[in-house]
């Protein structure tokens, strides 16, 4: 396999370093990268770590890199997690307030204690803090109960002081999302599986409304509704496809969309495999909504989409 | 009346659903089959997951249909939280039909 980290890839402009991506010869991995400078979206490392750990460290090939970026992928904790050397001396900065680094989570409780030990280290205002632990709770625990994912879920997330934001990436090398959504739902290509793991009250474990005592499928849809409210982006990269929800211009009012594709949004269907699911986020600190206006569109939206399922499914009189 | 106090067992963000899970199983359920009411009681609990109110209760909807909701009460929610709950109350009720 091959990875080559561009110069920059952030949400925005992710598409070209998925595209470059080779997903043969799962033995092996060779990292490359851009010689003068990297800027990368905590997806993206978290990508690289979650497929490095599926490699013998003896078979994972990595460039040397320009020094100051070799320092932020160390910080980040990318060589100790691919268990390969890196022998530049750097000043390790205490993450307090800036980020969180490569992190691996195999089970739930492992998840809380997580949780609990993130959110000071964050340095965030108790609202934020919500907001940020809630979107890695949900995109965690799907990993953990859906994705049977042998390595676990690999997260991390910065904080980026000019925009006031923190972007966070979580990545796994499990089933992806089709192979999952479509024990319950039909659907033939891995973007009409995203498209459908985004709509409320759809889940793979059953067809049935209201879900099953444990999942509701609807992780999924805050998370993109809290992006979408904040006018943020959010992507999806399963299989070979790509949802990547874009950001809204400034002074048009938000709308919550049960159907993905009713969003502002671009799509990819032909992109290099990638075994498992990756999601990125971004959240703009000082756009975040009030958490509980949030809820309240999200709750509309919900009961809408679950009431026009459900009477889709009314018979319907005959007339003769 | 059985009162079941969340922050001891879900801590200040109530966001394991294993938890939840053994809340609902081990106590509300049980609390209800033998009559008696059920009070969860949010005191201290500051944020919860709709993946957990879902774990927590949708199953105890399902069972004994919206009238689960005269038996059981909820004390103490923020208001975020209480949003999340009538979330997860609205759609499992949708999704039963009416009664």
């Amino acid at each position: 396999m091959k990875l080559y980290i561009p110069n920059s890839a952030f949400l925005g402009n992710i598409d070209p370093f998925l595209k470059s991506f080779d997903p043969s010869g799962t033995e092996s991995l060779e990292i490359t990268a851009n010689n003068k400078w990297i800027s990368i979206h905590p997806a993206v490392l978290a990508m690289i770590a979650a497929l490095g750990v599926t490699v013998d460290p003896a078979n994972i090939r990595c460039q040397k890199f320009e020094a100051r970026s070799s320092h932020y992928l160390a910080r980040m904790g990318l060589f100790k997690t691919l268990k390969i050397p890196f022998n530049v001396p750097f000043v390790e900065h205490e993450p307090a307030g800036r980020f969180i680094p490569i992190t691996r989570i195999r089970g739930s409780d492992e998840l809380s204690r997580f949780i609990a030990d993130m959110v000071p280290l964050l340095h965030l205002e108790p609202e934020q803090a919500r907001t940020i632990g809630y979107i890695i709770s949900e995109l965690a625990r799907n990993v953990i109960e859906h994705a049977e994912a042998d390595h676990g879920a690999f997260l991390c997330a910065q904080y980026y002081k000019k925009s006031n934001s923190i972007r966070v990436g979580i990545a796994d090398t499990g089933v992806g999302i089709k192979q999952t959504i479509t024990r319950s739902h039909p659907a033939d290509t891995d973007l009409e599986a995203i498209r459908l793991a985004l709509r409320p009250g759809i889940t793979g474990t059953t067809n049935r409304e209201g879900g099953t005592e444990q999942n509701a499928g609807a992780g999924l849809f805050f998370i993109k509704s809290i992006a979408s409210i904040n006018r943020d982006f959010f992507v999806i990269y399963s299989g070979n496809a790509l949802y990547k929800l874009l950001k809204k211009p400034a002074g048009v009012r938000p709308r919550l969309h049960a159907d993905p594709f009713d969003d502002r949004h671009s799509q990819e269907e032909n992109l290099p495999a990638w075994r498992g699911t990756v999601v990125g986020a971004d959240i703009t600190l000082d756009q975040t909504a009030e958490f509980s206006a949030l809820l309240d569109a999200i709750a509309g939206t919900y009961k809408a989409a679950v009431r026009e399922r459900v009477q889709a499914r009314y018979r319907r009189p005959k007339f003769i | 009346m059985k009162n079941i106090v969340l922050f001891n067992k879900a801590g200040a963000f109530a966001e394991n659903k294993d938890i939840a899970r053994d809340i609902r199983v081990k106590e509300i359920i049980p609390a209800l089959n033998s009559g008696e009411d059920v009070v969860l009681d949010f005191e201290k609990v500051e944020a919860a997951t709709q993946s957990f109110v879902h774990a927590l209760i949708s199953d105890v909807i399902r069972k004994f249909g919206s009238a689960a909701l005269d038996r059981m009460s909820f004390r103490s929610c923020t208001p975020t939280v209480k949003k999340i709950i009538g979330i997860v109350t609205d759609y499992m009720q949708e999704s039963l039909g009416p009664e």
